[in-house]
């Protein structure tokens, strides 16, 4: 998806729609199209668009082609965990928008931008195949290009070898190929990180009535999210132990379901009550009153009624590239980094990639640059490091802040939830950072 | 002393005067020249800005249009030097940062100039340019990917052939014609150019008036003349920004060129206490 939102953006720019992109890819889905039967229900494997991404796929021309497919918007969140000592509930009317984000299946989004692509004049070539091997003489760079003479051969380019056989030479190489990235392995780039010892079960569940909320709940073994789909159905992400992930996947539907509402209801713990500290009079001094959200109590979240599709299991980790580029390569999406979904962004973070590689991508071109070199890159890189780094140093605190049970940390993590619900300016920030508004959790 | 220093600038200008409407020019850089105590070929000048020559126009080179006809031994000589020339986090790291800056001042004001689309990926598609100086051809291979007719000139033989090895790696940059030869010498074989571009040349010139005069010469009428420089001593700053206001009137735009430590990065900026980057039109006569 990353990867074919670069293309897609590249498309869309007059300075950079001349070049010639090779897309190698060995999913059929792009040769043959991908089929989305709208009575179908929801695929488990769905994400969270957050509204900076939506505005940049209009950007591009892609959000038409999402439209008339399902997608659910929210304008409601609320995070609460298991203690029952606080809870945060966020509106999009806090910062004066209409929505805090839209859930949308991924089969959906690749198909929004394959069409995009397609439809778009711009000389692209899908090469249904893999990448085997790739060679990167220290002189050269280049955008695909076929055609090959023996004069290029001594040229500034990118070998690329596909399973296929097929030979192609090319000044840039963007990896948008996951977190088990090839080209990033073939490029010798060296990553940081860990293994959550964490899965996450992933499936769709029905509701008797629409859900329009976001709901996060934060459990002793990891969280447990409620994501709106729209025509009753909601996706469930539930992190927690491996062993209970496979459990959790193979017991029954009907206990599956049981132990669904009883994660999001009173097990592990009680509700929050609202009235823990006095209605959050006590933090009306720190900010510009009390947000009108805050006003509104906790909420249960709807019953789930049953499960609609199959249960998926995820293990999860936190990888970073040391960098990003290097002469005739860059990474972008999940091949750079990979996080911890408790927040929705993963997605969101790489977006944000493909989008500032394409714009960097037309500055070069603007001033006669050739797209390979290097210092251009290292613009693309920092721009977007320091908030991929920012976002997931967020997400990692959350993960072990909130795998800890213990009396004082609960309590913090409790005033935290109050703090977020209550001091308008920090929910504001909060929002806004989540929102992809903000490109760094500062206050400004 | 600023009087004394302005009645040397209207007699260099009053000599100049009646020679081509782009004299105004001259005089502004000619009073720099001939006004500053410091000479710009001393081993003081910074080498990247001098695209890494400093004895670029003190010699007579022939006139040799270089093309791939270099033999293997040359070729491997010629290409590890080109390799460091080239590189951007080399020796020559200060002229590679200072570029894409350039490149954005002459992309906007050429663009302006011949009404050309600033959102082409090509927008000098059937222009000719002509870069006076062009070192490794560091600004030569950008002109000619914004889809200019580039010919390249420097009287250093060295540079040349740097330049034509590094233009023969990309189809579209191969195209350069590049030459070792002098302004002069281009004008005495009647070359004309939409667009001549000349930086970071001109404090290493012997004579500047006669420069000056050259590139003007090289120009087509209703065409464009872009000149960068680097003001290194006071004195010359004081003289540079004292003619240059005095006789305005034949600059269009001009931008100050500032580098800060800090980040380095260059920037354009109204501050041309430093460094500056002239655009100018030849008016037809």
């Amino acid at each position: 998806m990353v990867g074919m939102s670069l293309a897609c953006s590249l498309a869309s720019m007059p300075l950079t729609k001349h070049l010639n992109v090779a897309i190698i890819d060995s999913n059929p889905a792009l040769v043959n199209g991908i089929r989305i039967n709208k009575q179908d229900p929801p695929d488990p494997r769905v994400s969270t668009i957050t509204p900076a991404t939506t505005s940049m796929f209009r950007d591009i021309g892609a959000w038409q082609y999402l439209q008339p497919y399902r997608h659910a918007y929210f304008d409601q969140m609320q995070v609460w965990d298991y203690t029952g000592l606080g809870y945060t509930r966020y509106h999009a009317r806090d910062v004066d928008k209409d929505s805090l984000g839209c859930v949308v299946e991924n089969k959906v989004l690749q198909s929004s931008l394959l069409l995009c692509i397609q439809n778009a004049d711009f000389q692209k070539r899908i090469f249904p195949s893999r990448l085997v091997s790739m060679s990167l003489n220290p002189g050269l760079k280049s955008k695909q290009m076929d055609g090959i003479s023996s004069e290029i051969s001594r040229a500034d380019l990118a070998k690329l070898h596909l399973s296929d056989g097929t030979c192609l030479y090319a000044k840039l190489v963007v990896g948008a190929d996951g977190s088990k990235s090839q080209v990033r392995e073939l490029a010798g780039f060296k990553t940081t990180g860990w293994n959550y010892s964490q899965n996450a079960v992933i499936c769709t569940v029905e509701h008797a009535s629409e859900n329009q909320c976001a709901w996060q709940r934060f459990l002793p073994a990891g969280p447990i999210a409620l994501l709106p789909m729209g025509d009753n159905f909601s996706n469930i992400v539930w992190t927690m132990n491996p062993k209970e992930a496979l459990d959790r996947k193979s017991m029954t539907e009907i206990d599956f379901v049981k132990t669904v509402n009883h994660a999001l209801d009173h097990g592990f713990g009680p509700h929050p009550t609202s009235s823990l500290l006095g209605k959050g009079n006590i933090f009306s001094w720190f900010g510009a009153g009390v947000p009108t959200s805050g006003n509104g109590g906790f909420e249960i979240p709807p019953k789930v009624v049953k499960l609609a599709s199959e249960r998926m299991v995820f293990p999860l980790s936190l990888r970073h590239a040391n960098d990003y580029v290097s002469k005739h390569v860059a990474l972008i999406g999940d091949a750079a980094h990979t996080v911890h979904p408790l927040a929705g962004q993963g997605v969101n973070l790489g977006f944000g990639d493909a989008f500032a590689l394409s714009r960097v991508i037309g500055e070069a071109i603007a001033v006669g640059m050739d797209i390979g070199e290097a210092s251009l890159l290292k613009k693309y890189e920092a721009e977007r490091k320091p908030a991929n780094i920012a976002m997931m140093a967020i997400l990692d605190g959350f993960q072990k802040a909130y795998s800890v049970d213990f009396g004082p940390l609960n309590i913090l993590r409790a005033a935290g939830f109050h703090a977020a619900n209550y001091i308008s300016p920090l929910k504001r920030s909060i929002i806004s950072y989540a929102s992809g508004e903000q490109r760094l959790p500062l206050f400004t | 002393m600023a009087s004394k220093l302005l009645h040397r600038v209207r007699a260099v200008s009053a000599r100049l005067k009646y020679s081509r409407t782009l004299s105004p020019t001259l005089a502004a850089f000619a009073s720099s020249r001939l006004l500053s105590d410091v000479a710009p070929s001393a081993s003081t000048s910074p080498a990247p800005q001098s695209s890494g020559s400093s004895d670029k126009f003190e010699h007579n080179a022939k006139s040799s249009s270089v093309r791939s006809s270099l033999k293997d031994p040359e070729l491997a000589k010629f290409s590890a030097i080109a390799d460091t020339w080239w590189d951007s986090g080399g020796p020559f790291k200060p002229l590679h940062l200072m570029n894409p800056t350039r490149l954005a001042f002459i992309r906007s004001t050429l663009c302006r100039h011949f009404g050309k689309d600033p959102s082409s990926a090509r927008p000098f598609e059937g222009m000719k340019i002509v870069d006076v100086g062009c070192g490794g051809g560091i600004l030569s291979e950008p002109l000619a990917r914004m889809g200019a007719s580039v010919t390249g000139v420097d009287a250093v033989d060295k540079n040349i052939k740097i330049a034509r090895i590094h233009a023969d790696l990309d189809p579209v940059t191969s195209t350069i014609e590049y030459c070792c030869t002098t302004a002069e010498k281009l004008v005495e074989e009647q070359r004309k150019f939409d667009a001549v571009i000349s930086l970071e040349v001109i404090e290493h010139v012997a004579d500047p008036a006669e420069f000056c005069q050259s590139l003007s010469a090289l120009t087509i009428p209703e065409g464009a003349l872009v000149i960068s420089t680097i003001n290194r001593s006071m004195r010359a700053y004081a003289t540079a920004i004292v003619a240059a206001e005095y006789l305005l009137h034949w600059v269009k735009e001009m931008a100050g060129f500032v580098y800060n430590p800090l980040t380095g990065r260059w920037s354009l900026s109204d501050d041309v206490s430093v460094n500056f980057i002239a655009f100018g039109t030849k008016n037809s006569q």
